[in-house]
């Protein structure tokens, strides 16, 4: 997958997919930020996998992530996690993503690269800080003509977590 | 800034907030508790199997390197060069026939000893060091070095008592258990923490705050006050080990919480998958998590097997640094349960999260605090000792009595 995605580019694809994908990314990052997550799920099929991976994990075989959902319903127990019995800091996540690539693959299913950072704002002092960086490494399939996530890498270049990640990046 | 204490009870139910927040008391930490008479927590044989493997680690805020020599013994040296200071070694990890600061390139083997310094002799009879100088004399500052079931700890007072009587028989076989076979690192999680490494330890081993705090955990058996377990103190009070028996409590669970809001019999999971796990253990403990002075976490909670090592950084911020492990030996599906429940622990842990903000609201509300202390009574005041069940913080005044002894720090008589 790497391979390819450094051997191509969105030039390939074409440019309505693109557009279609870059949404689905953009709308993806706004539901976040707009603290909408029960709708987070639906941005991904059934069959989906959500991980995120410290990148100090990456040069391991396991690549061993903090954040492990191997299914839809993980995702809404995470929510359901979140919504009634977690506890952690109140805050506003902002997420920024760019360099978006797009890449098709001849099973139907397009990779697609782009780099994220996110900004925290804590909400009982109101100072904001940079949260975390790193990449999506997606795979998103198109059901019924909309494009949902089947795959969604996310991994962290910092690596070290500033205190806890409660809200999905 | 203050370097001492007036502890103001004798049986260390009180714990003055003004330890929390001062320069001048962390500073004596790193030098009585961490360059002092303790062994640290260094990493596992397991990370460095080959000779030349390394890996760096910490002990307190000190950076040191812990690697295996050609003839496969362990050794760590502090990562400063015995020259002009810089730090020798930036990867996290690798392999080494020897190691070269950068800076001017004097050369160390794996046990620390100076073996290199480029124009030594100088060039064409001039420069050079003085001829009486003696690489012997160089080297990076050395630490002792033993382990247990493959567990790598380090001191810097090479005049300590063996590790094996430091950690006591009630902790090894905490250790022979978790460590009762060959393991495999599966990967780290790392989290940057704005509190007092010492609230970390308090709740680490603090049995009543875990049936509470957690929900989750509550409400899926993974922690209940409810349950079957209890608590006991290693070789000195500063090692203890908090255990838990899952399914113990079946029947008394809505009658044991009524009235607290901790536990949810309502919540249902979709995918119930991350609550399924094996027993690996004959006596049933579902939840063990063990404390051994100063640095280093050991736990298994369900199938999550996972040592957390304390990384001071300064009196408000530590790193917590998880090593996930599993055995050589696992089957696919054990396999697959651990990587599934990485979901439970770590930054985003569900039955861990909550850790990383009690911190921070103990952190902010004490940091400027003088004169109050906290309260712990829960499991009873007076002497120290084991708990056979859970509602107790029996374990944390353990912890505070042992800080004191080796801080220094002599309990007054306000109590």
């Amino acid at each position: 997958m790497n391979n390819s995605l450094a051997s191509n580019s969105s030039r390939t694809i074409a440019q309505e997919v693109v557009r279609e994908i870059t949404d689905l990314l953009y709308d993806y990052v706004l539901c976040l930020d707009d603290d909408r997550l029960e709708e987070w799920p639906d941005f991904f099929i059934e069959d989906c996998i959500y991980k995120i991976v410290p990148r100090e994990n990456l040069r391991l075989k396991a690549d061993l992530p903090i954040w492990f959902c191997e299914n839809k319903n993980m995702l809404r127990d995470r929510v359901l996690a979140l919504r009634t019995c977690s506890v952690y800091n109140l805050h506003y996540d902002r997420h920024l993503i760019s360099n978006i690539r797009v890449k098709c693959q001849d099973d139907g299913r397009f990779y697609v690269h782009s780099n994220y950072a996110v900004f925290q704002t804590d909400l009982i002092e109101g100072k904001t800080i940079l949260f975390c960086t790193g990449k999506y490494e997606d795979e998103v399939v198109f059901v019924a003509g909309q494009p949902k996530f089947k795959v969604k890498r996310v991994i962290l270049d910092t690596y070290s977590v500033p205190n806890l990640l409660a809200t999905p990046v | 800034m203050l370097d001492n204490v007036t502890w103001p009870s004798t049986d260390y139910s009180r714990v003055p907030y003004v330890v929390f927040g001062d320069q001048a008391i962390y500073n004596r930490e790193q030098e009585r508790i961490f360059q002092g008479s303790s062994w640290c927590y260094l990493g596992l044989e397991a990370e460095i199997p080959n000779p030349g493997d390394f890996k760096t680690s910490f002990v307190g805020n000190t950076s040191v390197v812990v690697n295996r020599s050609a003839n496969g013994a362990v050794y760590a040296f502090e990562n400063r060069c015995a020259h002009r200071g810089s730090t020798v070694v930036r990867e996290l990890s690798g392999n080494r026939e020897n190691y070269t600061c950068i800076y001017h390139h004097w050369c160390y083997d794996h046990e620390g000893n100076l073996i290199g310094v480029p124009f030594q002799r100088g060039l064409k009879g001039k420069g050079g060091m003085p001829r009486e100088f003696d690489k012997c004399e160089h080297s990076l500052k050395k630490l002792r070095v033993e382990t247990y079931r493959g567990v790598i700890f380090g001191t810097f007072d090479h005049d300590i008592m063996p590790l094996a009587d430091y950690l006591g028989p009630r902790i090894r076989d905490i250790l022979d258990t978790i460590f009762q076979k060959p393991i495999e690192v599966l990967g780290y999680m790392r989290q940057r923490m704005p509190s007092n490494w010492k609230l970390y330890w308090e709740n680490a081993t603090d049995c009543y705050h875990a049936g509470l705090l957690h929900q989750f955990g509550t409400t899926f058996g993974l922690f209940r006050a409810t349950q079957e377990g209890g608590s006991f103190l290693g070789a000195c009070p500063g090692h203890s080990v908090c255990y838990s028996i899952f399914g113990s409590d079946e029947g008394s669970v809505s009658e044991g919480y009524e009235g607290i809001e901790a536990y949810n019999a309502e919540m249902k999971l979709n995918d119930a998958s991350l609550l399924q796990y094996r027993d690996e253990d004959s006596d049933q403990r579902g939840l063990i998590i063990m404390a051994t002075f100063p640095s280093v976490i050991f736990q298994r909670i369900a199938n999550t097997l996972a040592t957390r090592q304390i990384r001071t950084k300064s009196p408000n911020e530590f790193e917590l640094y998880w090593t996930y492990f599993g055995y050589a030996d696992d089957d696919e599906e054990l396999r697959r349960m651990r990587l599934t429940q990485t979901n439970l622990v770590g930054p985003a842990g569900l039955i861990s999260m909550e850790d990383g903000e009690a911190g921070v609201l103990i952190q902010r509300a004490i940091e400027r605090e003088r004169h109050a202390s906290s309260v712990m009574e829960m499991g009873g005041k007076g002497p120290i000792g084991d708990q056979d069940h859970l509602v107790s913080e029996m374990s944390v005044r353990g912890f505070w009595k042992h800080y004191c002894d080796v801080m220094g720090y002599v309990p007054g008589s306000s109590s």
